[in-house]
């Protein structure tokens, strides 16, 4: 199967997910989009990883994960956070520091 | 020679300035003695350095102090070093001597007022900047004294600076000295660019193999420094309102030293105008008109401070065209001067002791027979008046007909009209001195019964009849068998004997008569007629204009004023809207452009998401544009 192919889908995920970012108001939806937006990264890395045949882009592809799961923790302990004090995860509410 | 106890001269009253300004109000009771002693032990320090002189010959006279190494740029050296010559210890005398007798003066004249120890400080820093300036070695030393006397004048001009118009006084004499300055900074300049030093002696040395031109530029910023320090015609309009001050300071810096300081400068600097003739023919020219014009002023003024100071401005003219002489003429300018300060420091402390009797009046024509209530002032002040008239054998018989002998003997056309100039004005002193004396001491009692005249104190008085002592004897014992001629000539060039046009006794004579006349005139017009208490309004023109010291106050305001402030009203405009408009308009240009950005920073998460996106994207499009 030709390689392109799986860095067309990579681009058509990174596409979905940047969308998403910009046009939804939910921080779970946004969150979301973003851990989508990653994960299309990781699917480039590794397909170049096998178009050039070695494992620099699949080790990257680790780190990514890790960097996810962690931001994964940070951020859904401040939606959740923002949720309880404000009841509303909201993004446009969230624009405390403008005022 | 060298000496290391010159600098006590200085050292001693600048000691005492010091400790006053320094110790404040805690040296109130004892400040004014502190300073009297201080003058007083630097006067013996300079009759002690006279009797080593007067023990030594001739070429072994001049001593030296180096002090330190001043100023030291590769090759360029100068010492901060004092030079006691036969010119400078008559100076240091006349300085150290009438200043004591004025400090003793002001013990009594200023016990009144809060702010004598103040006073008495200024007048220390006075005396100690006054003897810098002719103890000076070099040009560069001189001018920190002649820096330090202007400084002393503007303080003590505007000592009661708490009247708006003794303040302008000041800063109108201080302003009108920088016009002076600024041309001894100039010959300074100059003498440094083409003769490579400053000192007097280097000067005198490199006189021979510098150009005329050069020489001459010299001469004339040095006359510019002497016009405005001497109050000499153009720049004399500061003279008059320095009487502001209080009368002891008028005495001793207004009429017995630091106004002579432009006689000492170019009398020291005669090796320059010897070599350049136009300068000296211009030092003669504003000699002459100066002495005619402050006599033309002093006829006119009815503030017996303001008359006398008009006097000042008219004898100093007399040393300045005496000076412009060339050799034959610098050792009766100095004579002069010394007389002078004898004299007119008498006559000034006499003014101020009329004042003192009559509640600080000045306006003569508020006088009148006070002759019978203070007759020590009147015996003192007429011995002074005997002695500015030229009678003999009083001293300015002896000076100042020696200034018109000279005058006469200069040769040719110019010889007669200085002559004649010289002679008319001893006759206008005769007329305007004659008036003040007949206003003030003799006459009807023009005062009201508000005034109480009476005689000073003897410390105001002592002091008065030493300088009177002086007016009487001083003349013929520094003319005594060519005194003072022979004790200077070593400093000034040799000078063949001129054919003599006139005679002593023939020019003496001259004298006596124009003298006479105007003694006459001023009888006929003030003793035999009554004096209005008000001065009359209903004059001629020219009485008219010599009350306003011959409009140059208004020439000055017109010429030099208005189109100075012209110049700073452009400059300012030019600075506010120009420069201060670039520096407004980039200010405004980041102010603008940052607000109409800030709305960017709106607060919410998703457009800036959205920017960063937008930001990527085009990133990417550019690098794929370069790429590609």
């Amino acid at each position: 199967m030709d390689a392109a192919n799986y860095l067309y889908l990579s681009a058509l995920l990174f596409t979905i997910g940047a969308v998403g970012v910009v046009v939804r108001r939910n921080a779970i939806v946004v969150f979301m989009c973003i851990e989508l937006m990653l994960n299309a990264a990781n699917l480039s890395f590794v397909t170049f990883s096998r178009i050039n045949g070695d494992l620099n882009g699949q080790v990257i592809a680790f780190f990514t994960m890790v960097v996810a799961a962690c931001e994964v923790v940070v951020g859904l302990a401040i939606i959740v956070t923002i949720y309880r004090s404000r009841r509303s995860a909201s993004l446009d509410d969230a624009s405390l520091l403008k005022r | 020679m060298y000496s290391n106890t010159l600098i006590y001269l200085i050292g001693l009253p600048l000691a005492g300035a010091v400790t006053l300004l320094l110790a404040g109000r805690r040296s109130d009771k004892w400040g004014h003695l502190l300073a009297t002693a201080l003058s007083a032990s630097s006067f013996f320090v300079g009759l002690y350095q006279l009797w080593l002189m007067l023990n030594r010959t001739n070429s072994a006279r001049p001593i030296t102090q180096k002090l330190f190494e001043w100023i030291s740029v590769g090759t360029f050296k100068i010492n901060a070093a004092l030079l006691l010559d036969q010119l400078s210890i008559c100076f240091v005398l006349l300085i150290t001597g009438v200043g004591t007798l004025i400090h003793i003066y002001s013990i009594s004249y200023m016990s009144e007022d809060l702010d004598r120890r103040r006073f008495f400080a200024f007048l220390n820093l006075f005396i100690a900047a006054m003897l810098l300036l002719v103890l000076g070695n070099s040009y560069l030393n001189l001018y920190v004294g002649w820096e330090g006397v202007g400084l002393a004048s503007y303080l003590l001009i505007g000592f009661w600076n708490q009247k708006p118009a003794y303040a302008t006084a000041s800063k109108k004499a201080f302003v009108m000295n920088r016009i002076g300055d600024m041309g001894l900074s100039f010959a300074i300049m100059i003498a440094f660019a083409t003769m490579d030093t400053v000192s007097f002696e280097g000067v005198k040395a490199a006189v021979g193999h510098t150009s005329t031109a050069a020489l001459t530029g010299i001469g004339l910023m040095l006359l510019v420094a002497a016009v405005g320090k001497s109050a000499q015609f153009p720049l004399q309009a500061w003279l008059g309102d320095a009487m502001a001050g209080p009368t002891p300071v008028s005495a001793l810096i207004h009429a017995a030293t630091m106004v002579t300081a432009g006689v000492y400068l170019i009398t020291r600097s005669n090796f320059i105008f010897d070599a350049a003739p136009t300068a000296s023919l211009l030092v003669v020219i504003v000699g002459a008109i100066t002495l005619i014009f402050g006599a033309l002023i002093g006829t006119a003024k009815d503030d017996i401070k303001k008359a006398l100071a008009a006097s000042t401005m008219s004898q100093i003219g007399y040393m300045i065209l005496c000076t412009g002489l060339g050799p034959v003429g610098y050792a009766f300018a100095i004579m002069h001067l010394l007389t002078h300060g004898f004299f007119k420091a008498g006559m000034f402390l006499g003014a101020g002791s009329v004042m003192h009797g009559m509640n600080d009046e000045v306006n003569m024509r508020k006088f009148g027979a006070l002759r019978k209530f203070m007759p020590i002032t009147f015996v003192t002040f007429g011995l002074g008046y005997l002695a500015i008239l030229g009678v003999p054998p009083f001293a300015g018989f002896y000076s100042k007909d020696m200034i018109i002998e000279t005058a006469f003997n200069s040769g040719g056309q110019k010889g007669t009209i200085l002559g004649i100039i010289t002679l008319l004005g001893a006759g206008i002193t005769a007329f305007y001195m004659t008036r003040v004396m007949i206003l003030t001491f003799t006459g009807k009692a023009r005062w009201d019964d508000e005034y109480h005249p009476h005689e000073s104190p003897w410390l105001m008085w002592l002091p008065m009849a030493v300088l009177a002592l002086g007016s009487v004897t001083s003349g013929y014992l520094l003319s005594r068998g060519g005194a003072l001629v022979n004790w200077l000539s070593p400093l000034f060039a040799k000078h063949a004997e001129s054919k003599q046009l006139l005679s002593p006794i023939v020019v003496s004579a001259l004298a006596l008569i124009t003298v006479a006349i105007g003694v006459v005139i001023a009888w006929f017009k003030y003793s035999r007629k009554t004096v209005e208490v008000v001065a009359p309004m209903d004059v001629s023109i020219f009485t008219k204009i010599a009350r306003q010291d011959l409009l140059q106050d208004r020439f000055n305001e017109a010429v030099f004023m208005r189109s100075g402030q012209l110049l700073t009203d452009t400059l300012l405009k030019t600075d506010e809207n120009l420069i201060d408009g670039a520096v407004r308009g980039v200010a405004g240009m980041a102010l603008g452009s940052a607000s109409s950005l800030r709305g960017l920073q709106n607060g919410f998460v998703r457009s800036y998401a959205a920017l960063i996106l937008i930001g990527a994207v085009a990133l990417v499009a550019a690098i794929w544009v370069v790429v590609q």
